[in-house]
């Protein structure tokens, strides 16, 4: 399946980046849970695992001649729609939201699928259409067609962080494709009554909450707004150099929630203060470069837009979770990618780094 | 190349990557300018606040359900007891203040500091329970020492009161410390170090009914500890209580009268399987383990040659000597190797190759017929029929009664029993079973086992001619307000599919067994109500008659019997197990006589008022000397 010639062009800068992302992720969340009581194997070796398992499957991810992608992209989004529906029908209830689909042997959680999905069908469908001078307003009404059916249908499980995720991704894409001015204007102005409208009928009171809560902390400082303080001051508390490894009293003492998942970044914040954050941050920095150089690099238009999306996909989860983290963003559940604790973020984020790889080794090949 | 498609396309997006780098770079450049404003500019600000951030859990522990007896009486209840608790991030001194708390309340010092080391992992501003059940004047001492004793709370806790004392002990269980071992178990989540668990009994085996949830608030306190704010509270859930099947006045007669011997009982009701009561002699008191166990008393319960911790009843297995021969008895009939007008002759023994089998009475019996064969409990009659059957067709009808695995009275351990079989042999020692093998089987010796539960099915499967209950210990679960949440009905889990007939002559046996002049089981006799029943003696050592009386208490004869009653329409059955206790008919048949009298007596409108007022007032209530379970002079103590 992979032939030799690509064994030499392994993205060695790619792999490096993200392997020591997991290890510090790793190395946080021993510390982050160092308060829970554990049943089971403790969460620094299961995130251990995860990222074993997610290495494996990015290594499937970029043996598999990614041009394949291009053929099968419509069917894959008309079955990632009908999953969709399917949880909202049968899915099971798990902290107060339908995500999940039992298939018996594994659970799987489409809308997480979906973001990979919906990348995948834009840069298929971008990179066979012709525009001159950027996307027209009639050149848009396919694409929206295509990523209002799954926003509308996350939104309702309801997964406001995901649905929100998706339609950042999709636009990220629409800008690097190209849109003309007079498109992005209109689109600003049908997106504000849109937000209304979104507002009005389809948050649920606790997401409005949380997006109250943000403007204002100190309006529910039990609430989420506690969360929020409770995150601010663990980072703030770090100082320059930090408290210390497994020394950060917030987190130790858990006042902040989630700590090894959504809130790991403030953990480490506090622990390994400014310093740490900054290296962090470059490290992420770096990553996200990295993914863009790819595709500027990639010499077709499907593989340039796929590793666009891809890259979108990994910076928003990264500004969206560190921005909730310092305060500047609500609180929607993302998770920092190879950093939190979970294994479907850490599948679903290597198998976008798995297709990064993919199309930085087939550079050459065209 | 598709990719090659549009090149202008192509180029112009490619263009954008230089932009788009830019607003990513600026974009992470406003995360660091917001860290280096939170960590940099406001350090000190946001270092004070978490310095003092304090939190503080308040536990509200939930009161567990209680268990009544069938008629609702309640056996096993709670009453406050006090703990004494302490919250690590108050305490700036630990060492001190455990030597103070140590040589204040007269507590061991490894003893504290072993249970504050357990408590280690969670958050610290979460009480750990460093004594329970701590006495009121240890409390004073604690309340006039506050000032010097920073961090040291008392917390209330309920605790398990057993109003009958140790009325049921195996059966109900008891409460303990959840162990360190349980809490890294699956279903252990939401214990914490210093949570009390049912340890066995329905204690164990109802625990997720019983126990509720905790309650508490979780504060926001400054840090002087003063109370800022309450963060979140919520309200303990009171366990679901347990309405038993057990009879309780039933089960005190039948504890008083085992005495001092050890062994178990067990009565069924025959038509659902209800466990009406549920003995294993000698008893120990529950009470003992909520708390701190003496030593003492551990070692004399450890020492006690009569196994008082072990529950005889649920994982005893005996032989069941010449009760087995029931099972005997009806695998000849269902097999047609014998009938009623078949017979046999005992002459004291029987041989077979070159061994010689031996009867109980070496005068042997003479012709015995099948309904004799149970009377006199001839064993040459079943060596010779159970010769014929072979083992495998005895265990077939074993089988159909279910017999040879636990039936699944729903208490943690309970055994199974053994049934053997040619092929069991042949995995078990990987050797054929042997013709001679048989003989000690047919009459419940060699490797048959059973436990008092299974006998009392057996016998409960006789009397309702052919279905086997699932004994069952909870009639149902209530909440506190006394609404049922679940029943437990009559659960069928075998049928034996043996025929009427045939049920038949096996009971006129059994009822020779008890009514006719000469029957083994005469001292089961009730007088107004008609009772038949199975005696059985098991050999502990084999020996002749004659050493047997000198033995050492050890390697005595268990005695043994089933009984049913009335004869012609079955409620109750019984079994019973005395352990060395001799012959089943001296020893087992007047404690199953005891049983079925005060079941019959609870049953008759006017002493069933006066029972239940008795057995709810006091506890030193003396057997009614009245009633007959008088034993004809003719039977003699080693008669079986």
């Amino acid at each position: 399946m992979i032939d030799r010639r690509l064994l030499t062009n392994i993205d060695w800068i790619l792999a490096g980046l993200v392997v020591t992302i997991c290890l510090l992720g790793i190395l946080n969340i021993y510390s982050a849970t160092t308060p829970y009581k554990i049943v089971g194997s403790p969460y620094y070796i299961k995130q251990l695992y995860w990222m074993l398992v997610g290495m494996f499957v990015a290594l499937v991810a970029c043996t598999i001649d990614y041009h394949l992608l291009e053929d099968f992209s419509y069917w894959l989004y008309g079955f990632l729609v009908l999953l969709l529906l399917a949880v909202l029908v049968v899915g099971r209830r798990s902290m107060g939201a339908t995500r999940w689909l039992h298939l018996g042997f594994f659970n799987v959680q489409p809308s997480e699928l979906m973001k990979i999905v919906i990348i995948v069908t834009f840069a298929r469908f971008f990179s066979n259409y012709q525009s001159v001078g950027g996307l027209s307003i009639k050149d848009m009404f396919f694409p929206l067609g295509i990523l209002i059916v799954p926003a509308v249908l996350i939104m309702k499980q309801p997964d406001l962080g995901t649905a929100v995720l998706v339609i950042m991704i999709a636009v990220s894409m629409m800008v690097y494709r190209g849109m003309r001015w007079t498109t992005i204007v209109s689109f600003t102005l049908v997106t504000i009554p849109m937000a209304w409208l979104g507002w009005s009928y389809f948050l649920r009171p606790y997401q409005k909450n949380r997006i109250l809560d943000f403007i204002d902390p100190e309006r529910s400082r039990l609430g989420s707004g506690y969360h929020i303080i409770q995150s601010k001051i663990a980072v703030g508390s770090g100082g320059l150099i930090g408290k210390g490894f497994v020394k950060g009293t917030q987190s130790q003492l858990r006042f902040l929630p989630e700590q090894h998942t959504d809130f790991a970044f403030s953990v480490f914040a506090e622990e390994w203060g400014f310093i740490g954050c900054l290296i962090l941050i470059l490290l992420y920095l770096s990553l996200v470069l990295w993914g863009l150089n790819i595709a500027r690099r990639c010499n077709d238009l499907f593989g340039s837009l796929l590793a666009l999306g891809i890259t979108a996909m990994l910076f928003w989860h990264i500004v969206i979770n560190m921005g909730m983290v310092i305060g500047l963003f609500p609180v929607v559940g993302v998770p920092l990618p190879f950093f939190s604790y979970g294994g479907t973020s850490m599948i679903t984020s290597m198998v976008g780094i798995g297709l990064l790889q993919n199309i930085s080794m087939r550079r050459f090949m065209f | 190349m598709k990719g090659q498609r549009f090149v202008r396309e192509v180029l112009e997006s490619k263009q954008r990557i230089l932009a788009i780098s830019f607003v990513v770079g600026a974009i992470f450049l406003l995360l660091m300018l917001r860290l280096w404003h939170l960590q940099i500019l406001n350090a000190e600000d946001y270092r004070s606040m978490s310095e003092n951030n304090r939190l503080r859990f308040v536990p509200v522990a939930a009161s567990r359900g209680a268990i009544m007896d069938r008629s609702g009486k309640v056996l096993v209840s709670n009453r406050p007891s006090f703990s004494l608790a302490v919250i690590p991030q108050e305490v700036k001194d630990k060492d001190a203040l455990i030597a103070r708390l140590s040589k204040l309340l007269g507590l061991d010092e490894s003893d504290l500091v072993d249970r504050w080391e357990k408590s280690k992992g969670r958050a610290k501003y979460y009480p750990i329970v460093l004594a329970s059940n701590i006495s009121r004047d240890q409390v004073e001492i604690i309340e006039g020492n506050r000032l010097r004793l920073p961090g040291v709370e008392i917390e209330m806790k309920p605790v398990r009161e057993y109003s009958s004392k140790n009325l049921a002990a195996h059966l109900l269980g008891y409460i303990g410390e959840v162990s360190e071992d349980e809490l890294t178990r699956k279903g252990f989540e939401d214990y914490n170090p210093g949570d009390y668990i049912g340890k066995n009994g329905v204690e164990r085996s109802h625990e997720t009914d019983l126990h509720g949830n905790d309650g508490g608030r979780q504060l926001e306190v400054d840090a002087r500890g003063r109370v800022l704010r309450t963060l979140s509270e919520t309200y303990p859930t009171v366990g679901n209580s347990l309405v038993l099947t057990i009879d309780s006045a039933v089960q005190k007669k039948a504890e008083q009268a085992f005495g001092d011997q050890a062994g178990a009982a067990v009565a069924l009701d025959v038509n659902s399987g209800e466990v009406l009561a549920f003995v294993s002699n000698p008893a120990f008191d529950p009470a003992l383990f909520s708390g701190k166990l003496p030593a003492d008393t551990w070692k004399a319960y450890l020492g006690d040659k009569r196994h008082p911790l072990e529950n005889k009843a649920l994982t005893g297995q005996y032989p069941p000597g010449s009760t087995y021969k029931i099972i005997t008895a009806l695998a000849g009939l269902e097999e047609g190797v014998v009938n009623d007008h078949s017979s046999v002759v005992c002459t004291g023994s029987y041989e077979m190759g070159n061994s010689t089998f031996r009867c109980w009475n070496k005068h042997g019996h003479g012709t015995v017929s099948l309904r004799r064969s149970l009377k006199d409990s001839c064993d040459v009659y079943y060596y010779q029929l159970g010769e014929k059957l072979g083992v495998d067709r005895i265990a077939k009808m074993a089988d159909r009664f279910r017999l040879g695995s636990a039936l699944g009275i729903g208490l943690l351990n309970e055994k199974n029993g053994l049934i053997p079989t040619s092929e069991w042999k042949k995995k078990r020692f990987g050797k054929r079973w042997f013709a001679g093998e048989t003989l000690p089987v047919a009459i419940g010796q060699g490797y048959v086992l059973m436990t008092p539960i299974q006998m009392a099915s057996m016998i409960a499967t006789v009397a309702n001619e052919g279905t086997v209950y699932r004994p069952h210990l909870v009639k149902r679960i209530v909440d506190t307000d006394g609404k049922s949440l679940k029943e437990f009905g009559p659960e069928i889990i075998a049928k034996t599919n043996v025929s009427s007939a045939n049920f038949r002559k096996v009971k006129q046996g059994l009822f020779d067994v008890v009514n006719a002049a000469g029957g083994t089981g005469a001292n089961a006799r009730l007088g107004d109500v008609k009772v038949a029943g199975k005696t059985g003696t098991s050999q502990v050592v084999k020996l002749s008659e004659d050493r047997k009386k000198s033995l050492p208490y050890q390697y005595k004869d268990h005695a043994l019997f089933v009984a049913f009653a009335p004869y012609d329409k079955p409620e109750i059955a019984v079994a019973v197990v005395v352990e060395h206790g001799g012959g089943g008919g001296a020893a087992a048949a007047p404690i199953a006589a005891r049983i079925l009298r005060a079941y019959f007596d609870g049953k008759k409108p006017v002493s069933k008022a006066s029972g239940r007022n008795k057995a709810e007032t006091d506890d030193e209530e003396v057997d009614d000397p009245a009633k007959p379970n008088i034993p004809p002079a003719n039977v003699k103590a080693t008669n079986d």
